[in-house]
């Protein structure tokens, strides 16, 4: 074991990233970055979503290979170009990600010994694998398991746990964890950041993602700061105590004016509410995802919604929205100040409800079918009559939307699978526009597509508003709400913990509001 | 139809236009290919016009089915049961026509309800009980097999009153007397409808160009056409030179077109691909995909059990044998004729296509006398082959 205090007396950098540019297409993920991780520290990398520490991590570990990126990576002194995963695995960068890869209906020994089990002459040696993963376990703190349990049998904290024994079983010398506790509770995470102490006794260095700040403050030795693809900077643990409140201002702080057009909004009535909405997880039916919350939306308005990946915000959408989330749901949905039945999708959108959904490729478009199939998926009524599709009247209809979203494509037959992020969104918003809706939720409208793009977007957003619809926007980045919404809720586990009225808005007040209540 | 508007409307309808709808045409190509193929080989037989009224009846039993399979392969399910269900079907009609002397019409009714109340069990299965359709279809296929045998005591029953036996066996009624030559009300049949699809073509057509919708080019358009009334026209001609219009000829016409007419137009039609398309997302969409999928099931049970009867009129005895490995001929011929495994495409006219690609190189091999495994080999080769050509294509 080796003396704390000498390592970090020395200080020599095990890893250098210098001047990492990358770019997807026209959009710069991440310009100049510059990234120095000390033998033997806690790092930790905090960011806005989007901001750009997974692109960097990937680029670290070779899932974006040599060649597609600008600068130079120095590990252990010497410069290297990894091609792929494999390569960086091999000199020990091991990364675990946010969603876990383990295989459910596998036993824990099989699934740490996945790739490379020990075997003699091809077959698996059953009692060292056994005799390793015991040893490996022990190192994690899991003495409780044995290495025949199933993954499906383990709750999510040991699962994340199992993972670690996994990158400890390929002899790692930098542990890079995304997220690592971000689905874990109390107990699980503090007993997650001992461990990660612990290595740090041991000579491991570990990267550390996460939006936690109070548990970075906790264990990083320092912390780097990046925002919009560029390093804000490093700052160090040990030079003074550096409060949550920095890390927030050097996270969020930037121009917002020229990036979301402007609106007078026009706000009238209470045109939608939601009371008492209680929901569970569809499969574990003790867990309450969406804890007997209520709002409201005015006609005109725009109703953020903030809040850190997990907080409950789709579910409680997709749950509005038909009950297309979880169960045991209970509560009432009022449109117009009558409550409406919105047990099935079809109620809700007769209801005058519509859902833009998060996840464009999954749930919202039909992928092989062209702009004119989906744009009248969900209203094919509107283009029939007697339950016969008039297929001109379809064509005009889509002509329309395209024209009206400036969706860029040949014409409205070509697949929607060959489109761009940003045209893909626009046709799922067509498809929820042509239904008429008078509330929208629109569900991190802007993910992954590009800047101009966005602007549109936000346009239509403005739009939206501005024809009396009462829209509500689920957003991950809070600029995007600020800059666009009239009033911001901030959810955090499956409750609304607070409200910011648009012109108070700051990301440090939403921010505080999450952490406030975390702390408590 | 004038030629400067079609210059503005199709300008870039050329190469696009071959490249895109070589999927749709392709299928029509093979078929015409191995067709003229066999004319060739065997010397002109395969399109005498006794042959080609065989080929018709041997034949009507798998379109029928297919039609209600390719729906089902549409929504992402497939149905391993029918040959079963059609065999038990045709077990049922003989036990209520012969054996209880139930009224014909009756008996009818009966089976096609006993056919829907199948598909109903295995689709309530599949659609509510999220089982794969394989397991409960395969279930499905053991259990009515069993039932069948059952219920028939493993002897053949017969034969059908001779009303039942004209379902497969008789021919459309001549209004007009023929004088030994050609049947002249089923060549007059054939020319309506020929003409009847020529006139349609053209409607859409120029609803399309009034719309400033972009068109084939107009060339290709007309040269359709002509194939298409000569093609109608001469099966038309090669059938009523033998004895007319088979009644099962009507019945799967009218099925053919009211499916493509269902799939093609209406809502509902266009609910099921997108079921198969992405079932979420048509969920999402307010698409009711469990009660779509069900009812798919319910359809290819009636279907099913129609083409059991046709079986069992044709036979003339509900025999423990039959519909035996029709499933397998069903499901190939939807997937010669280019739907997805994956669901969300596929074709009425594809799957009919398909149906009698089969159909035909059955029918041709048997002519030439090649062995009954061989053929199981060819036949099989080209289904292989079939599925592999369009899974490149897509891939471009």
């Amino acid at each position: 074991m080796l003396d704390p205090v000498q390592s970090v007396a020395e200080k020599s950098p095990i890893l250098e990233m210098r001047g990492i540019s990358k770019s997807f297409g026209a959009v710069k993920a991440l310009s100049d970055v510059s990234f120095t991780v000390n033998e033997g520290e806690i790092h930790a990398l905090v960011g806005e979503n989007g901001a750009g520490k997974s692109t960097l991590m990937k680029v670290l570990s070779g899932v974006y290979p040599a060649g597609s990126y600008e600068g130079s990576i120095l590990f252990g002194g010497e410069e290297r170009h990894f091609r792929d995963i494999n390569d960086s695995e091999k000199l020990g960068i091991i990364i675990i990600h946010q969603e876990l890869a383990l295989i459910p209906l596998m036993s824990i020994a099989e699934n740490i010994f996945l790739a490379s089990a020990p075997s003699k002459f091809g077959v698996i040696d059953q009692d060292e694998r056994y005799r390793r993963t015991k040893a490996l376990l022990a190192k994690v703190g899991l003495h409780s398991e044995v290495p025949e349990t199933l993954i499906t049998n383990l709750g999510v904290g040991k699962q994340q746990l199992v993972e670690i024994a996994k990158a400890l079983s390929k002899d790692v010398r930098l542990l890079i964890l995304d997220e690592p506790t971000a689905s874990l509770n109390e107990t699980d995470s503090a007993a997650l950041l001992e461990l990660l102490k612990e290595f740090r006794r041991n000579g491991i260095t570990s990267i550390m993602i996460s939006h936690k700040l109070n548990e970075i403050t906790e264990v990083a030795d320092r912390i780097t700061v990046l925002r919009d693809g560029r390093t804000v900077g490093t700052l160090d643990c040990h030079e003074g105590a550096v409060d949550e409140d920095e890390i927030v201002r050097r996270m969020v702080d930037r121009d917002l004016e020229s990036r979301y057009p402007s609106r007078t909004p026009k706000i009238g009535d209470v045109i939608f509410e939601v009371e008492n909405w209680s929901v569970y997880h569809p499969q574990h039916s003790s867990r309450q995802m969406v804890k007997n919350v209520s709002m409201k939306a005015r006609a005109g308005e725009v109703v953020g919604i903030s809040g850190l990946m997990g907080a409950g915000r789709t579910e409680f959408a997709m749950s509005v929205f038909g009950r297309a989330y979880g169960r045991d749901i209970t509560g009432t949905v009022k449109v117009h100040g009558k409550a409406v039945d919105t047990s099935d999708v079809h109620k809700a959108i007769k209801a005058g409800l519509a859902y833009v959904t998060e996840d464009r490729k999954q749930l919202g478009l039909i992928l092989a079918e062209d702009i004119r199939k989906n744009v009248s998926l969900a209203h094919l009524g509107g283009v029939s009559t007697r339950g016969v599709i008039d297929d001109i009247s379809e064509m005009k209809v889509a002509q329309e939307f395209r024209a009206r979203m400036r969706i860029r494509s040949h014409n409205v037959y070509q697949e929607t699978g060959k489109l761009s992020g940003g045209n893909q969104q626009k046709v799922v918003l067509s498809k929820w526009l042509f239904t008429g809706p008078d509330i929208l939720i629109l569900d991190e409208p802007t993910r992954g597509i590009d800047v101009g793009a966005k602007y549109e977007i936000y346009s239509i957003i403005n739009e939206l508003a501005d024809a009396g619809k009462a829209v509500i926007v689920i957003s991950s980045e809070m600029p995007e709400l600020i800059g666009t919404c009239d009033r911001i809720m901030v959810m955090h586990e499956g409750e609304f913990v607070g409200e910011v009225a648009g012109e108070e808005a700051t990301q440090e007040n939403i921010m505080r509001a999450i952490m406030r209540r975390r702390e408590k | 139809m004038s030629t400067p508007q079609e210059a503005a409307v199709a300008p870039k309808a050329g190469t696009g236009f071959w490249k895109e709808n070589l999927r749709d045409y392709g299928m029509l190509i093979s078929l015409v290919v191995i067709v003229i193929f066999f004319q060739i080989a065997t010397d002109g037989i395969l399109l005498r016009p006794l042959n080609v009224t065989n080929i018709v009846l041997q034949n009507s039993y798998i379109v029928i089915m297919a039609l209600g399979m390719l729906m089902v392969i549409v929504t992402g399910h497939i149905d391993l049961s029918v040959g079963s269900v059609a065999g038990f079907i045709g077990g049922l009609a003989g036990l209520l026509m012969v054996r209880w002397g139930v009224d014909i019409w009756l008996a009818i009714i009966a089976c096609l309800v006993v056919g829907g109340m199948i598909g109903g069990v295995q689709g309530y299965f599949v659609a509510y009980f999220k089982i794969p359709s394989f397991i409960v279809t395969l279930a499905g296929m053991l259990v009515f097999r069993g039932f069948m045998i059952a219920i028939l005591g493993s002897q053949a029953i017969g034969p059908f009153p001779p009303i039942f036996q004209k379902l497969s066996s008789g021919y459309v009624a001549e209004l007009i007397s023929s004088d030994g030559g050609i049947y002249i009300t089923s060549f007059l049949i054939g020319i309506v409808l020929a003409c009847l699809l020529v006139w349609q073509n053209f409607r859409s057509r120029s609803r399309r160009l009034m719309h400033q919708v972009e068109s084939e080019p107009f060339g290709f358009f007309v040269a359709k056409n002509i194939l298409v009334f000569a093609a109608v026209g001469y099966v038309a001609y090669l059938i009523s030179s033998h004895r007319g219009l088979p009644n099962v000829l009507i019945i799967m016409a009218v099925l053919i077109v009211a499916y493509g007419f269902f799939t093609n137009r209406t809502i509902l039609g266009r609910q099921i691909y997108a079921v198969g398309g992405n079932a979420r997302a048509a969920e999402l969409s307010g698409i009711k995909t469990t009660r779509l999928v069900f009812w798919t099931f319910v359809n290819m049970g009636v279907l099913a059990a129609l083409a059991g009867l046709v079986v069992a009129a044709r036979l003339n005895s509900a025999t423990p044998k039959a519909g035996t490995g029709f499933e397998l001929d069903v499901i190939a011929a939807c997937f010669i004729g280019g739907a997805s495994a994956y669901g969300g495409v596929g074709k009425v006219t594809g799957a009919v296509i398909g149906a009698f690609l089969m159909g035909v190189m059955n029918n041709g091999m048997s002519i030439l006398g090649i062995g009954i495994d061989y053929q199981q080999v060819i036949k099989g080769l080209v289904l292989l082959g079939a599925v592999c050509v369009d899974v490149y294509n897509q891939r471009r």
